[in-house]
């Protein structure tokens, strides 16, 4: 067994691999946040009796949770530019056909999350809202919503680190993320440890920092004169990488 | 006196099971009702018919003369009129003073700090000045049912609706509420109580109405009520509350 900690090392603080751990996040933080932005409204809109409006929303979203990630990124990638002409110009790169794709299936898994959050809200804070006098609006922001997103935060901090990782898909549409960058190195040099230790590294900093923040918001959010027995950080990271 | 309440004819059906049927009930300015009855004849059903948190389906409520049914009678209903439930409600995210103050604020538009001002006048009328800062579910029962009614009372309603209030307490922690609530009678507030508290009945009110299967049975003095009920199904309820 050999491993080159110089080659690791300098890999861990090059230039294209710091880039492609950027490219990572960001591209995981601006399609969750879409995410979180369309599904809010989609949660509330699906809460009701059924009509066709409600089951068509229904139909779209099983069909963003239904389909492979991967085959969403090609499609968004290669078949939209078919359909329609404005995908076929400059601005359509492969970070903002990955942004949409993973933003469209992202949302599809979100809108569970929040229905799950906003139902387990007791139906007591509405109509002790509505006794107030307090608006429809008001209620959902000031009374339900805080009481929900409480709920929500846990699953939603996993919803994202799966997400981090599922990223590296869009290696397939040339996207220059951290996978891809390993890839192509590890392609030409074929010093597998080294660089696929980098990647590690990264992977492994960006969600131990994403655990360590849902913790703090959390407790943040939290009114429970006792708190829940505390769970350690390398136990809780070790948990989801386990989940890769 | 001036009548605040009017409920005329008013039904309400869930699927196909009628909860109210025809009840017709006048409230005069600062009147206590005490509402009783066995469960299931639809009293938390009315009094939340009055606030509109139930919508009635055939008959017409008016609070202050305005139709509850109209958006601006429904608005109008739940700004002037208080409720208090029995499982308190209390906002758990919220201190004891936010859940006081969210209202007044965001419904009447008041300072925060005016706001705080009358939060805290009101809690320390109901005793729990001190617990101001904490979280609801750092209090006992009792303590969160009386913040439950100092929140109501922060929007100066005209009328209190009471919903049970003491049904989910633990048995010491009744009389700490029903003290409350006899001093706000005291004070000359208006209100509507569905209780089985029937002490706090004979003591404070001015006339109790028994329902039973969704209707008004009996309407009476609390004197009149319990020494010498009229219809034999309050006779017959009397007896099985006094076991």
């Amino acid at each position: 067994m050999n491993f080159d900690v110089a080659v690791f090392w300098d890999a861990l603080t090059s230039y294209p691999f710091f880039k492609g751990a950027c490219i990572t996040l960001l591209l995981a933080l601006l399609a969750h946040s879409v995410g979180i932005l369309l599904s809010i409204p989609a949660a509330l809109a699906l809460d009701g009796p059924n009509n066709p409006a409600r089951a068509t929303l229904r139909g779209v979203l099983s069909v963003f949770r239904g389909a492979p990630t991967l085959l969403q990124l090609l499609f968004v990638w290669n078949a939209l530019p078919q359909f329609f002409p404005i995908f076929r110009e400059e601005w359509f790169t492969p970070f903002f056909a990955a942004w949409i794709a993973l933003s469209l299936n992202e949302t599809a898994y979100q809108v569970e999350i929040n229905r799950a959050a906003l139902k387990s809200v007791d139906r007591g804070q509405y109509a002790a809202g509505h006794a107030l006098g307090l608006s429809r609006l008001q209620v959902f922001r000031y009374v339900i919503m805080p009481q929900a997103a409480r709920i929500a935060i846990p699953t939603t901090a996993n919803e994202f680190i799966t997400l981090l990782k599922i990223t590296s898909l869009a290696s397939v549409i040339s996207l220059q993320e951290l996978m891809a960058v390993t890839s192509q190195t590890v392609s030409s040099t074929f010093q597998f440890s080294e660089y696929y230790a980098v990647a590690l590294v990264y992977y492994l900093a960006m969600v131990y920092s994403l655990t360590w923040l849902q913790g703090g918001l959390e407790r943040r959010l939290s009114w429970d004169a006792v708190a829940a027995a505390p769970v350690s950080l390398v136990q809780r990271t070790l948990a989801r990488m386990r989940r890769i | 006196m001036s009548e605040i309440i009017r409920l005329h004819n008013v039904s309400k059906n869930y699927e196909s099971f009628q909860v109210l049927q025809g009840i017709n009930l006048s409230v005069q300015q600062g009147e206590k009702i005490v509402i009783c009855g066995p469960s299931g004849s639809g009293k938390s059903t009315l009094i939340r018919c009055i606030n509109r948190l139930n919508p009635h389906d055939s008959g017409s409520i008016t609070v202050e003369g305005q139709d509850v049914s109209s958006k601006a009678g429904s608005d109008h209903v739940r700004r002037e009129v208080g409720m208090v439930f029995q499982n308190f409600n209390l906002f758990p995210h919220l201190t004891v003073l936010e859940n006081c103050t969210l209202a007044p604020m965001k419904v009447r538009g008041l300072s925060r700090q005016a706001a705080e001002e009358l939060a805290l006048r009101y809690l320390n009328r109901v005793h729990i000045g001190a617990q101001a800062y904490k979280k609801p579910g750092q209090l006992s029962g009792g303590q969160q049912q009386r913040v439950a009614i100092a929140r109501a009372l922060c929007m100066n309603p005209k009328v209190m609706l009471f919903d049970e209030p003491t049904s989910a307490l633990d048995p010491e922690m009744v009389g700490e509420v029903l003290e409350v609530m006899a001093e706000l009678a005291q004070d000359g507030m208006t209100m509507l109580c569905v209780t089985h508290e029937m002490g706090f009945a004979r003591k404070v009110a001015d006339r109790v109405v028994f329902m039973d299967a969704g209707q008004i049975v009996e309407t009476a003095s609390p004197a009149e009520f319990f020494d010498n009920p009229q219809h034999p199904r309050t006779r017959a309820f009397l007896s099985q509350i006094r076991h």
